[in-house]
């Protein structure tokens, strides 16, 4: 995402291409601190059943007299709401982290489907050549014209609400950038001497491609997979919020701040405004790891 | 030129053809088109009247051509909400996203050159590293989250701004438009910038790196060479190479600015085409969804195409590429 061009001091020579990898990651604090804001977002999310004082989708722990607390009331059971409680007296705290599961699974759940089928579109593509490349190829540019956010939008607009639907929209609002990324790297892997070794061998051109090439796409894959997945947490966030993504049964944090959104108005901030600081930190840190990720692992801004 | 603009016009009929299948099979094969085309509120007779009247007893090809044949006349079929023709309420409803959307453009072009240019001038400067992190939160945080937060601290906490509705409209040439009337423009303010935002940020990157790419050329330094001031150096034969691209890219954000204030028409209840389609979504109201998205295609297929020639009429290059192909 930024353009620019931080020229590191080359490390003292690592034993392995990972090693030099974590410690060129390493020599940016943001990078850092962004990689343990996103590691805690998403330990956080994963312990939910465990460390929130209430399941706020257990009926018989939510008590409506504890609805709209502000921030740092007590509630009638007794633990203290320190983001608040929400219309129907959810405690705010346990309701984000059950709604981060929702929204990480999500993103994660249509970021790994796209990047498997969007791989697999790209190399075969790359794989096959002639007309069938140029076939795909034009396809996947056609699809790129649109912005990805409209092209889910017209999806879940077809099919209507839900989570498979929902993770099918994402998926083909993003499969195209993998199957792009995925060529272009293909393309230029395949004139290399180790491809032209691979020949030599008499391998076949699917074993060159998948276990000789493939690999050697990971570096951008993972840089546009971590965007992706960040995007398709927003994305859905924000169809939620429309009202056009998951249902109430299903609350990420969009739904919760679309829940929010009509107290906002009255000055109760804290229903819309906690959930959207948890999305905040889960985007930009998750956006954060990608953009440095990209500076580390794209060999042109090396020297 | 104009076997290219020929090409061009093809290649668009094309891709309208191929949207309006993926539409068309989008309603009519994944979804259910009973439930879809005709309102739930209708009982048994009703029901199987009207899927006589939209045919949808006949084989599917006869359907699709059937949609085509009224799609090509701008008959969708009519709300099931409004009862009036889709299309009207539709077209009926774009001066507003239009406005809503040439203001964004306005205020990306007018604020985001200016700051790229400056971070371009003075890379290492606290207050260009300011606009560049700016830049990247404009990216990454949701518009609907911005849009919120707007409200609540420029309506709600300031009372500075009015946060929905679109305020008086006058009369301008031909058009009902909020710009020209005060209150309108109040109201029109929160949600142009919100729109903005993305734009905003991607218009400084551009500027930006555009004018560190220009600053190092050999033309830069010949007019520097000259004695010409830093200030003409930098307004008249700077700007003038990365304007170009530069309002180029923000022209095809067009399309994209229209598609996005579906979130922005939605915050801020501001009555254009986004709005009426997230109602129409959320109230069933199949056939508006239906043409907004045909419509909504047939704006993305002009705007890339007529950028397209643009490019070609500007850039002799892309032409004789695209011949010599």
């Amino acid at each position: 995402m930024t353009d620019t061009q931080i020229i590191a001091p080359v490390p003292a020579k690592a034993e392995t291409p990972f090693a030099q990898f974590r410690a060129e990651f390493f020599e940016s604090k943001i990078a850092v601190g962004a990689l343990i804001t996103l590691g805690i977002v998403v330990v956080l999310a994963l312990l939910a059943p465990w460390i929130t004082p209430q399941n706020p989708y257990d009926l018989a722990q939510v008590d409506v007299m504890d609805a709209r607390l502000p921030p740092g009331e007590e509630a009638f059971s007794g633990y203290t709401m320190w983001l608040g409680s929400d219309g129907s007296g959810r405690d705010l705290f346990s309701a984000i982290l059950y709604g981060l599961r929702i929204s990480l699974a999500v993103g994660v759940a249509s970021g790994v489907i796209a990047l498997f089928i969007g791989t697999f579109v790209g190399l075969f593509a790359a794989y096959v050549g002639g007309r069938v490349e140029t076939l795909i190829m034009r396809f996947v540019d056609l699809q790129l014209s649109f912005p990805a956010s409209l092209v889910a939008l017209m999806l879940v607009a077809l099919l209507g609400k839900g989570v498979d639907k929902i993770i099918l929209a994402l998926v083909v609002s993003q499969w195209a950038y993998y199957a792009r990324t995925v060529r272009a790297t293909a393309l230029v892997e395949r004139h290399k001497e180790y491809v032209e070794a691979a020949i030599c061998l008499g391998l076949s051109k699917a074993r060159i491609m998948f276990r000789h090439i493939l690999p050697n796409c990971l570096g951008p894959l993972i840089v546009v997979g971590t965007v992706q997945v960040a995007s398709a947490i927003s994305l859905e966030a924000t169809l939620s919020f429309l009202g056009v993504g998951l249902p109430q049964t299903q609350p990420s944090l969009g739904v919760l701040i679309a829940n929010g959104f009509e107290y906002m108005l009255s000055g109760r901030y804290w229903i819309s405004v906690f959930p959207g600081l948890a999305l905040l930190l889960t985007v930009v840190s998750i956006n954060l790891v990608g953009d440095h990720l990209r500076d580390v692992l794209n060999p042109r801004m090396k020297k | 030129m104009t076997v290219f603009i020929i090409r061009r016009l093809m290649q668009a009929l094309v891709v309208v053809f191929l949207m309006s299948i993926i539409v068309f099979f989008g309603v009519n094969v994944i979804g259910d088109p009973v439930a879809m085309l005709i309102s739930p509120d209708a009982d048994q007779a009703e029901m199987e009247a009207a899927i006589r009247r939209l045919g949808l007893d006949r084989p599917i090809h006869e359907q699709y051509f059937a949609f085509i044949k009224g799609a090509a006349t701008g008959d969708f079929g009519r709300s099931f909400i409004f009862g009036e023709p889709a299309l009207k309420l539709i077209l009926s409803h774009m001066p507003a996203t239009l406005e809503l959307a040439f203001t964004a453009l306005f205020l990306a072009v007018a604020i985001g050159i200016p700051l790229g240019l400056y971070a371009g001038l003075y890379p290492d400067s606290p207050i260009s590293k300011g606009i560049m992190a700016g830049s990247i939160l404009g990216f990454s945080l949701p518009t609907f989250w911005v849009g919120l937060m707007m409200i609540m601290l420029f309506a709600v906490h300031l009372q500075w701004l009015p946060a929905t509705g679109r305020g008086d409209t006058g009369t301008f040439l031909w058009f009902e438009t909020s710009l020209v009337t005060r209150d309108g423009l109040s109201h029109i303010m929160l949600p142009a910038l919100n729109l903005a935002l993305l734009k905003i940020s991607l218009a400084i990157r551009l500027t930006r790196a555009g004018v560190r790419e220009a600053m190092g050329q050999d033309y830069v330094k010949f007019a520097r060479a000259k004695g010409l001031s830093p200030r003409r150096v930098i307004l008249v034969h700077v700007m003038k190479n990365i304007l170009i691209p530069v309002v180029t890219v923000m022209g095809l954000e067009l399309g994209s600015l229209i598609g996005f204030s579906v979130v922005t028409e939605t915050i801020f209840a501001w009555p254009g085409m986004g709005k009426l389609l997230i109602d129409a979504i959320l109230q069933l109201d199949r056939p508006i969804v239906v043409a907004y998205l045909m419509i909504i295609v047939l704006f993305f297929v002009l705007i890339n195409m007529i950028v397209d020639i643009l490019y070609s009429i500007l850039d002799p290059r892309v032409r004789l590429q695209e011949q010599g192909a």
